[in-house]
């Protein structure tokens, strides 16, 4: 087990580099962000090649990606190409946006999936498996952005005609500062929950209802059936254990992508998180910060793939890591 | 490389399966007497995709949604740029002369999103096109030779997994994207063979080891005559769906770049393009719940009719349930 887990994090290092690498490279050639500072006219040519200087914007790709290799590991990720401002205050304040949004957005979504899954297995072909039916192919059609739009503009006209604020439609809090946890907060990330949780509900209540069916049509489920068990015990001991194991390691490599940054969702509620961060430095090419986002998903897309995998491994004694 | 064996879970390819598989065909051809009418694989699959009905509806909403697309010319009531200042921002009316509402400078939105749909449709067709080819022929040859070519493009593939493909595409899409249509589907493209190479390359890799393909060697078959006679008919079946899909998958995708405002830029009138400009205009719903909507239709009915055709092509993955 400790030699598989070793091997894996060896071997996700070259994937890694040359992931980092290649991405370095498109963000740098996509265009010189000294441009948007051009625009000012209190900014000198001086100036402008000192900053070519100072982030070595003057020298080759390659160069500049072991530069950057060198500024991730002693100075935390280095500092952005347009503020000059360290990038990682800034990483982790958005990745405590993100995690509580997804946080909550992934548990209802998992409890919900589950629940519903397992209901629409046992009753399948019925009223209530039709409707759930039509509601994850109606969830795996929509595109995200219109999904979280539409929730905005309801919220907005309900909020123009009436006069009630139950949610906002934007950002994450009302007043310049506000704690993690308080109604104003929740107020803000409510619609951007509700936008994830649907998607996920969509694919975690139908891999459940699909894994449930696999697992029913076992033979140990009719052994169990016909030596006599009743039904909610076959059910519950042991069609729900074993047809969890799979959802278990898709909602661990969904989360580990989710870590991300839901880009969209995030961008359309101006909320600030992971995605936004990235979207937003992306489109100003500050290639360091886009960089540090990169790096930083990068590995935990890697790590919740390793976890994933463990997890498994740890569920079900079938598999074996040889 | 050793992986845990994660074939236990349920398949995610049949994960949308929400027809219940038809009951295994019975060959109930019998007439006049014993006579039996000889009919090909191909009939027997056709005759399964006919009997599918959600996959029929698909087809027919299809045909509609795109037949109006490739006559946009003919059926728009006017053209996508045409400006009409005396109706701007018109809600819609069933009445008047714009049913779907006028844009901010009185554009109407039932054109602009007739031809919306033209490019979305020219997106996704082109991108299914070109990645299928594509992974076919690589997927072809890394499954029966194996060797460099095999160990490449597993490493490719790992190198695309290690960040989300979001993520990906727009850091791809800033550099060489230049809100061209074209480009983006070219981009789309290239990110989408591995999915069909990876298919193909399983197939051919547990049929090269077959009798029939021993068979053919011996009585003097080249590779060639082997991959494409012997072998690339067994995998019609998968590829026809993932193809079908990736239609789907590809308008959704640029669709969200697009709004994100690092896909296809207007005036190209792209569905994703109509709601991104949609948001200087929060207040007018038709803005963005149209284009949504024929998004929503669209990729609804496709994935109708990829279910019919996986359960018509492929009928080992049918999940029949007694």
């Amino acid at each position: 087990m400790l030699t598989y887990i070793t091997r894996r994090i060896l071997f996700s290092i070259p994937v890694l580099i040359l992931s980092t690498f290649f991405c370095f490279a498109f963000v740098s050639l996509a265009g010189d962000p000294r441009q948007n500072l051009l625009a000012n006219p209190r900014f000198s040519r001086v100036h402008y090649h000192m900053l070519a200087h100072q982030y070595h914007l003057d020298v080759s790709i390659p160069v500049r990606y072991w530069y950057w290799v060198q500024d991730v590991f002693t100075h935390k990720l280095g500092n952005s190409l347009l503020t000059s401002q360290p990038i990682w205050p800034d990483l982790t304040r958005v990745m405590g946006h993100t995690l509580q949004v997804i946080v909550i957005a992934e548990v209802i979504a998992l409890v919900l999936g589950v629940a519903v899954g397992i209901y629409s297995a046992i009753r399948q072909y019925s009223f209530f498996d039709y409707t759930f039916t039509t509601v994850s192919f109606v969830g795996f059609a929509m595109p995200t952005f219109w999904l979280a739009l539409l929730l905005q503009i309801a919220f907005t006209d309900i909020y123009l005609k009436w006069h009630v604020r139950i949610f906002y439609t934007s950002g994450l809090n009302s007043g310049v500062t506000s704690s993690t946890w308080s109604i104003d907060r929740l107020q803000h990330i409510a619609l951007p929950v509700m936008t994830l949780s649907i998607i996920s509900f969509a694919f975690y209540s139908r891999y459940m209802r699909a894994s449930m069916l696999d697992v029913i049509s076992t033979d140990y489920v009719r052994t169990a059936r016909a030596k006599g068990l009743p039904e909610r015990k076959v059910i519950m001991r042991h069609v729900f254990r074993n047809a969890l194991i799979p959802i278990v390691t898709v909602a661990a490599l969904n989360f580990g992508a989710l870590l991300g940054g839901a880009i969209v969702t995030e961008t359309v509620f101006s909320l600030d998180g992971m995605g936004y961060y990235f979207i937003t430095k992306l489109g100003q090419l500050d290639v360091y910060a886009v960089m540090a986002y990169l790096a930083v998903t990068a590995v935990f897309v890697i790590l919740f793939n390793l976890i994933a995998d463990i997890l498994y491994g740890y569920l079900d004694p079938r598999v074996r890591y040889e | 490389m050793s992986e845990p064996t994660l074939h236990a879970g349920p398949n995610p390819a049949s994960l949308g399966s929400a027809q219940p598989a038809a009951p295994a065909e019975v060959d109930s051809t019998v007439e006049a007497g014993l006579e039996l009418k000889v009919r090909s694989q191909w009939t027997y699959a056709r005759m399964r995709f006919l009997r599918h009905r959600l996959a029929m509806a698909g087809l027919i909403v299809l045909i509609l949604v795109f037949g109006a697309g490739i006559f946009a010319n003919y059926i728009a009531p006017y053209s996508f740029e045409q400006i009409d200042l005396t109706n701007v921002l018109h809600a819609p009316t069933l009445t008047g002369h714009h049913v779907f509402g006028t844009d901010e400078i009185g554009r109407d939105e039932l054109s602009r999103v007739i031809y919306g749909i033209r490019t979305s449709e020219e997106v996704g067709v082109f991108v299914a096109l070109v990645s299928t080819f594509v992974g076919l022929v690589i997927g072809a040859i890394a499954g029966y030779f194996g060797g460099w070519l095999d160990n490449l493009l597993m490493r490719f593939t790992d190198l695309v997994l290690t960040l989300p493909a979001l993520v990906v595409l727009l850091t791809v899409a800033a550099l060489l994207g230049e809100g061209s249509q074209w480009r983006i589907s070219l981009i789309l493209a290239f990110f989408f063979w591995t999915t069909v190479a990876r298919v193909v390359r399983g197939i051919f890799l547990s049929l090269r080891e077959k009798e029939y393909v021993e068979a053919a060697k011996a009585a003097g078959g080249g590779d060639l005559r082997i991959m494409f006679r012997h072998i690339l008919p067994n995998t019609l079946g998968p590829i026809v769906v993932s193809a079908t899909l990736a239609v789907a998958l590809a308008i959704l995708t640029e669709t969200a770049l697009s709004f994100l405002g690092f896909g296809i830029k207007p005036p190209t009138p792209s569905l994703g393009v109509l709601i991104a400009s949609a948001q200087n205009n929060p207040q007018d719903w038709w803005l963005t719940v149209f284009p949504g909507l024929l998004i929503v239709i669209i990729v609804l009915a496709i994935n109708f009719i990829g279910d019919g055709l996986r359960d018509a092509l492929d009928p080992q993955q049918r999940r029949v349930r007694a």
